[in-house]
């Protein structure tokens, strides 16, 4: 057991190395400050204009409310994509793209074994996606409340569903570099990135229309891609005690309107990476290489 | 003690194309045997089916008792593969570290550097990969191959980036090896590397064992060639032991002899014999 351990963790920081000397993690870090200090101007903006635009203001509305949950909404979903984004180039090559440049063969000949390979490489990549994505979406939660004094009803719950979504992105990407070669691979994940993007968009659209066929087809999508509903959820506790008026204008904004999946979602989640977990060791353990 | 390595009756398929069809052989405990065979032949299948690169379809493959591809087969073997890449970013000792670390080798910073000094890389400790020229890397690959000392080695194609210097330095370690008592497949283009250091050799081809033995057994007689004042005459049907006599008999007859060569077929004979392509032009090496 001690062997199997200490192999996952020789595999996820030889990876991890080679992600710091190939200076991938220098270049996510500047154009993260640049994300954020772009993010912090617009948000300081919004909130001044708010601020104008609340004058004779007499319906009950709270506009830093509206401004500060639609920012942290749209940081959300830039925080998720660039999550994505470093999730995809860490794990895209991990089984085809390296066994096709010969990187694997020496590695895969040795007894740590082909499951405990993709463990370490999904620990090792889940963990810096993980860790990524809760500091982002910690330092845009900050941001919004420093620029308009708004802070978001939740933040662990969001920000944890946040990383979960970039992990469950990781384990997709893992499981495709199975199957398909880097390029393929990296364009088959990031459509279905998109298809569930897609997927909660419609949702939102068939909760303002009232449209149920709408909302099932959205449903489905979510739980079959659970980085949406994860991300949904997310979404939908930052303004989970918001009432009236003020939440009536959020669901209306963008980025409003997310349900809440429930608290079989976690559970869901866990299965899932399992079962893809299961799947990609199955299909590994098949692949000639 | 079991065998370094059993093939019985191995057989692979890839969709509808056969690489190997019941291939078997052995290779014995310190023995260094050599698989030569064209391009396509199947032998590095066979290699990758030893390490649990490659599944066999039927038959098996067991390294030092162990079913190919098991932990215990895995634990045993070293392997360097034709075509191979290291993470160019990596320096070399960092990369032996991460596969002692990988081996359960607990060799620690001695064994890398005895290792690196073995394949004549003890300078280039800390360089890079990617600064590496290709057969520094194939040294390299030979010392990550040694890693944990294990009892089998399969080289496949391990000198083909080596210039003749460095062949022959692959040569000497070879022989160190065997001396050592590790095993060794050695999968080779390179006929005249595989007799010089194999004690037995493998020919495969289409898939099939076409020929094997040791290289002294498999060369065949060619016969005698004698250097008279007439010219030369051959005698197509002796051998070494009927030189002195030939000789003999023509200093009787009145012939002066001004030199004999025992005639015997090479390697490359045989070789393009088994795989069927013929030498064509009876090719016969004179050993003296």
């Amino acid at each position: 057991m001690n062997a199997r351990v200490a192999a996952v963790r020789t595999i996820a920081g030889f990876a991890l190395r080679e992600s710091l000397r190939r200076r991938v993690f220098l270049v996510v870090l500047v154009l993260s400050a640049a994300f954020l200090g772009l993010y912090a101007l617009g948000a300081a903006q919004a909130f001044h204009d708010a601020d104008e635009l609340a004058i004779g203001n007499s319906f009950g509305v709270e506009p830093r409310v509206i401004v500060g949950a639609t920012m942290l909404g749209l940081a959300m979903f830039g925080t998720l994509f660039l999550g994505a984004i470093l999730a995809v180039f860490l794990t895209l090559g991990v089984v085809r793209g390296d066994a096709d440049r010969g990187l694997l063969q020496p590695v895969v000949v040795r007894p740590v074994g082909r499951s405990l390979l993709l463990v370490a490489r999904f620990l090792g990549a889940g963990t810096v996606c993980g860790a990524y994505v809760g500091a982002l979406f910690a330092a845009t939660v900050l941001i919004t409340g420093v620029a308009g004094g708004w802070w978001p009803d939740r933040v662990i719950g969001p920000g944890l569903a946040l990383a979960g979504a970039a992990c469950v992105i990781c384990a997709l990407s893992l499981l495709g570099s199975v199957a398909l070669g880097t390029t393929a691979n990296g364009i088959a994940v990031f459509m279905v990135f998109g298809a569930g993007l897609v997927a909660g968009l419609l949702g939102q659209i068939g909760e303002a229309l009232g449209s149920s066929t709408l909302n099932t087809v959205s449903g489905v999508a979510t739980w079959a891609l659970p980085f949406e509903a994860l991300y949904q959820g997310a979404l939908s506790s930052v303004t989970a005690d918001t009432v009236g008026f003020t939440k009536l204008a959020i669901d209306l904004g963008p980025f409003g309107g997310a349900e809440d999946a429930g608290p079989l979602l976690w559970p869901w989640v866990l299965l899932y990476l399992a079962v893809v977990g299961l799947v990609a060791a199955r299909g590994f353990a098949r692949r000639d290489l | 003690m079991p065998a370094a390595l059993v093939v019985s009756d191995l057989e692979k398929r890839y969709g509808t194309t056969t690489a190997l069809h019941g291939v078997s052989l052995e290779v014995a405990r310190g023995e260094l045997v050599g698989l030569l065979g064209p391009n396509g032949a199947g032998k590095s299948t066979l290699v990758k089916v030893a390490c649990g690169l490659v599944r066999a379809t039927a038959g098996g493959v067991e390294v030092c008792g162990a079913p190919a591809g098991s932990a215990a087969a895995r634990a045993s073997l070293g392997y360097l593969a034709e075509l191979f890449r290291f993470p160019g970013w990596a320096r070399a000792d960092e990369l032996l570290r991460f596969h002692q670390s990988l081996a359960g080798s607990a060799g620690g910073e001695r064994e890398r550097a005895e290792l690196l000094e073995l394949v004549g890389l003890a300078d280039a400790r800390g360089c890079r990969i990617e600064a590496m020229s290709k057969g520094m890397q194939q040294r390299l690959g030979l010392a990550q191959a040694l890693i944990g000392d294990p009892p089998l080695l399969l080289l496949d194609e391990p000198t083909s980036a080596l210039d003749p210097l460095g062949r022959r330095a692959v040569r000497a370690l070879l022989e160190e090896l065997r001396s050592r008592g590790t095993s060794v497949l050695l999968n080779s283009h390179l006929l005249s590397e595989v007799e010089l250091v194999c004690d037995r050799v493998v020919i495969i081809a289409a898939g099939r064992v076409a020929a094997a033995g040791r290289p002294q057994d498999l060369a065949r007689a060619g016969g005698v060639e004698v250097e008279t004042a007439g010219g030369v005459r051959h005698f197509a049907a002796a051998g070494r032991e009927d030189a002195p006599g030939i000789v003999a008999a023509l200093v009787a007859e009145g012939e002066a002899v001004y030199g004999v060569r025992v005639l015997r077929s090479t390697l490359e004979d045989v070789y393009l014999e088994a795989v069927g392509a013929g030498s064509g032009d009876g090719g016969a090496e004179p050993i003296r």
